[in-house]
This record gives C-alpha cells, structure tokens and sequence, in this order.
C-alpha cells in the first residue's frame, strides 16, 4: 500500500508540473490576457479528465471488463443525436443551441434517459447477461451515427459547419458558462462517490459474490449507469467527444497501480488523465502549433491501444 | 429458521423449479441432490436472494428474505456460488477480508482480523495468503473462496458444488471442515452436492429434486436406499456398508 501512494504522488507531481508548465510557458502578448484564457482551459480540462476517468473505471468495474467503455453503450453518439436533432429542427439560431444551459441540459437528461431505457429494458429479466447490454449499445450506438450522418447530409451548410463546431472535441474553445456548471456536477459526483468507493470494490468480485456480502447489487449498477452518463454527458458537453481517452487512462491506471481499491484507481485514472490532457495540449500549442487538436492524437493514440489490448486478451483467451 | 414455501422459477415458460417446499433445521447439513438440471442451484440461488422466485416464498425467522435488510442478511447467510471468475488482482487474504464487508464496510478492526486469521488457518491456506489468486491452482482457489465465507461468519452457509475442481484429499477437507462448523460451531449448512457419497457420509439430511420437483426430503439413512434411489436417478444403485458409512456403489448399475 505505500508502494501505491508513493505512485499517487508522483502523478500528482507530474500533473502540477504539467499544469505550471501549461500555465506560465513563454506567455506572448500580455500577460493580464493570456493568463486568464489558460487557466480557463486547464480547469476544463482537469473537470473532463477527472469526469472520464471516474466515469470509465466505475463503468468497467460494473461491466466487468476492461476494454468497453460508455462510448460503447452509445452515449456518445447520443450526444450527437441530441445536438444535431436540434440543428436539424430548431436551427443554429433556436434558443436551444445559443442558451448552452439550455442545451447542456438536455443533452444530459436524453443520455441519462437513454443509459435508463437500455437497464430498463435488458435488466429486468435477472438472467441477462450484461455483455448483452454491451452489444446492444454498441449495435444501436453504430444505428444512432448513421442516423446522424443521415440528418448531417440533409442539414444546412451554415448550420453544419457550427454543429460540426460543437461535436468535434477542442480544448480551444472551450465553453466557459458550462465550465461551472461541469464543477458543480463532479462535487456531487465525488460527494455521492465517496459514500460508495467501499461498495465498489466488493461490486469488483462479481455479482453473486457483491450480493452474497450484502450489496444491492442491481440497484447499485443502475446507479453507477447514471453517474457514468451523467460524467460523461458532462466532458461531453464540455469539449465534445474524445473516443479513447477513458480506455487509455483507466487501462493505464489498472497497469501502474495494481489494486482493488476504486479510491486509489479513481484517483490515478484522474491524474493519468491530467497529465494526458494538460501535457498533450502543451505540445499541441507549443510543439504541433496547432496544426493539429488534441483529441485528434488522443483518438490516434487510444485506438492503436485499443487494438493492442483486444489482441493481448484474444491471446490471453486463446 | 429457513423455510421454503411452494417455490417455483421458471425460464421462460419452463419451469426449472416447482412448488417446492423444505425447512431446513438449524445446527444440520443438508444437500441437495439429483440429475444435472433438477434445478438444485436455482434453488439455493432463490434462498440466498441471488433469484427472485415466480411464486413461493422463502422465509428467514419468519421474514420474507425479501424484506430483509441486504446487510443484516449478509451476517445471517451466506453464499457461494461454483463459477468464479475475479478480473481484478487479489490476493488470498484481501479476497477472505471482503468475507468481513458486512460487518466493517471496509474497515478492518482487528477483531475482522482475528476471524480472517482463523479462517485462512480453518482452510489451511497460510502459506498462500500473500499469493494473488491467479497464481493458484482451481482448488487452491476454491479453497480461497471457502475461506471467504467462513470469515462471513453466518448462522447459515450455502455452497453450491463447492468439491468441484478439488482431488480426494481436499474434498474430504473440506467435508470435515463443515461438518465440524456444524458440530462445533452450530452452523448450518446447506450444500448442493454431485458425489452421492459425500451427501451420504456427511450430511444429516438429504432432499432430492427431480425435473424441478422436490422427490425426496428426509434423514440420509432412509433416502440411501436402493429403492429411493432408483426414484431420484432412474438406476438400479447397490448400497454397501463400510464401518458406518454407507457408499453407493453406482458404477456398473
């Protein structure tokens, strides 16, 4: 156990490394103008590490896998749905699209909604498998960005272009009105997560087992389907879709910190997560000078992992 | 006291268990015995509240399982089930110290310690109990889980198949080991079991399913008969005595 809080501290001297090097390095023009501006993306970027990381290993925990994440069930592509549903038929100048509260809201209640159907209507019999909610997530997830494509196409250009704006994940732009809003939904997350880090850990055992010690089991995972969509909904919304980060920091986290213990995996994931975001925009701005984004080399880095990881289990299962 | 009334499950629209009903008497072994698919773990899985019944209930002192509290029900039985596939690295003493959950919520207080002392000590894992579980051997394992349950340290222990994946020398183990949380302790135990002869020698009572249907529910000696046999199993079984114990002897019947 020191082993891993000797880790935890050098993630979080890492981040802090990376968030002064964000902050202060060669700040051009003046300093009143940049320094403000910076700040403000690296908080949007601490909320949406944090969010995914603690969005994704709580969801593998409850799924029992390490690979599928909850842009998997979909919840992504529902974010898209959302957005270009109100592109599509109230417009880019509809109340709906320029109040972002507004918009955030209902960007989270569908996804919520959507995650609750899915329980709703694959857990009711007890003897489905949860794989089964994976599958169909990932079949209907696939059917919903078709769908999308499909209202994209028939879109006006001008409208595309600013819904494009809003679905590609930019740290540059990030949309400060959400960013207190993200704040005040993560504390809740943490206030409600930190009552259930010990119920987590059982749930790791398995079903038959987390019941057989008392927890209600399949309350709990709809519970935890919740958060999950709410945090995500949340990173979404904030800097849109970023695919693989969950997979990367999470599988990360389970390879650096060998643990059951959901407080120290939430917390490295996190951290992981700060870095990877904090660092990787560093060298997007200062390296790459923008001539690329950061979720552009996250997808690139996180798919390449991915693969990795489906080869490496279809190893270990052959 | 567990009472089982008229308890009927079915998957889809065939029903796996049929209006069964047993008590099971504090302080004995019973096993649940049968044909593969005679719906012996749906029972067990119903009384532990892992399934919910169609119709039927299954009471605990009175009380509907289903009314219980999932904690306080937690002290009073447990439940170990055969398949028990962990994807997370635990090692032997992490996973018997989740067996003190109920109690501690997380929190070890050095009595959680004691009872998992005693209970790596009950199944003669000491040695291993820094291992991580994926290094052990399937009985390693299973003894591991069994382990667990005993730290649980509930009135009533519910095992299904726990001898599977164990040799000879193990499984009498573990036979004497509950026998004696039975004698000693006064625990009661209810196993399902796939050896006759294990349900033979060391429970006190014997209840049969067939096809879903309870076929026989009674003292071992009086179920370990030819005739009784030949009800549950459709074979002709020969029974020889040996210093007490009675051993079917199934293999060329």
């Amino acid at each position: 156990m020191p082993k891993n809080s000797m880790k935890l501290v050098i993630l979080a001297i890492l981040s802090i490394v990376c968030i002064l090097l964000y902050a202060f390095y060669d700040i051009k023009g003046g300093f009143d103008y940049a320094f403000p501006r910076r700040m403000l993306r690296i908080a949007a970027m601490v909320v949406t590490a944090i969010a995914i990381a603690y969005s994704t290993v709580v969801f593998q925990t409850i799924t029992r896998n390490r690979i599928l994440t909850p842009s998997v069930m979909g919840l992504d592509s529902m974010y898209e749905v959302v957005q270009t549903f109100i592109y599509f038929f109230a417009g880019s100048l509809s109340v709906w699209v320029l109040n972002k509260y507004l918009n955030f809201g209902a960007a989270i209640a569908v996804m919520v909604l959507f995650a609750l159907i899915l329980y709703r209507f694959l857990f009711r019999a007890d003897k489905h498998p949860i794989y089964l909610l994976l599958l169909i997530g990932m079949i209907l997830g696939t059917l919903l960005g078709s769908f999308v494509t499909f209202l994209q196409v028939l879109i006006d250009p001008v409208d595309y272009l600013s819904l494009q704006n809003r679905l590609f994940g930019n740290f540059m732009n990030v949309k400060k009105d959400l960013l207190y809003i993200s704040v005040a939904i993560l504390f809740i997350a943490f206030i409600y997560g930190y009552r259930i880090m010990d119920k987590l850990d059982v749930m790791s055992l398995g079903r038959e087992n987390a019941m057989n010690l008392g927890i209600p089991y399949d309350r709990m995972v709809m519970n935890i389907l919740i958060l999950s969509s709410v945090l995500i909904a949340t990173s979404t919304a904030l800097v849109g879709p970023i695919t693989f980060f969950g997979l990367i920091v999470a599988n990360l986290a389970y390879q650096y910190l060998v643990t059951y213990r959901h407080s120290i995996l939430i917390l490295g994931a996190s951290l992981i997560g700060i870095v990877a975001l904090v660092g990787g925009q560093f060298l997007v701005e200062h390296i790459f000078e923008l001539k690329t984004t950061l979720s552009v080399i996250i997808n690139f880095i996180g798919g390449i992992y991915f693969i990795y990881l489906l080869l490496k289990e279809s190893r270990a299962a052959g | 006291m567990i009472e089982i009334k008229g308890l009927t499950k079915l998957f889809g629209k065939k029903p796996v268990v049929e209006d069964v009903s047993i008590t099971i008497e504090p302080g004995t072994i019973t096993s649940f015995i049968g044909p593969n698919g005679a719906g012996k773990s749906t029972l067990l899985s119903m009384v532990s509240r892992l399934l919910d019944a169609d119709t039927g209930e299954v009471l605990l002192d009175r009380n509907n399982v289903k009314k219980w509290n999932s904690s306080e029900f937690a002290k009073r039985v447990s439940i170990l089930k055969q398949a028990n596939h962990i994807n997370v690295r635990l090692t032997v003493r992490e996973l018997v110290a989740f067996g003190r959950y109920p109690y501690s919520k997380g929190r070890l207080t050095s009595a959680d310690e004691q009872f998992v002392d005693q209970a790596i000590a009950y199944m003669n894992l000491g040695e291993m109990q820094d291992k991580f579980l994926d290094e052990l051997s399937g009985g390693q394992k299973q003894r591991a889980f069994i382990a667990m349950v005993i730290a649980q340290d509930t009135e009533y222990i519910l095992l299904d198949e726990p001898l599977n994946n164990l040799d000879m020398k193990h499984s009498v183990q573990i036979m004497k080991i509950l026998r004696n949380l039975v004698d000693e302790l006064g625990k009661t135990v209810i196993i399902v079991l796939h050896d006759i002869n294990f349900a033979s020698v060391y429970s006190d009572r014997i209840v049969a399913l067939k096809n879903g249907r309870l076929v026989k529910d009674g003292p071992t000696h009086e179920i370990i008969k030819t005739d009784s046999l030949r009800d549950i199993f459709d074979m002709d079984i020969p029974i020889q005595d040996q210093n007490g114990c009675r051993i079917c002897v199934y293999f060329n019947s």
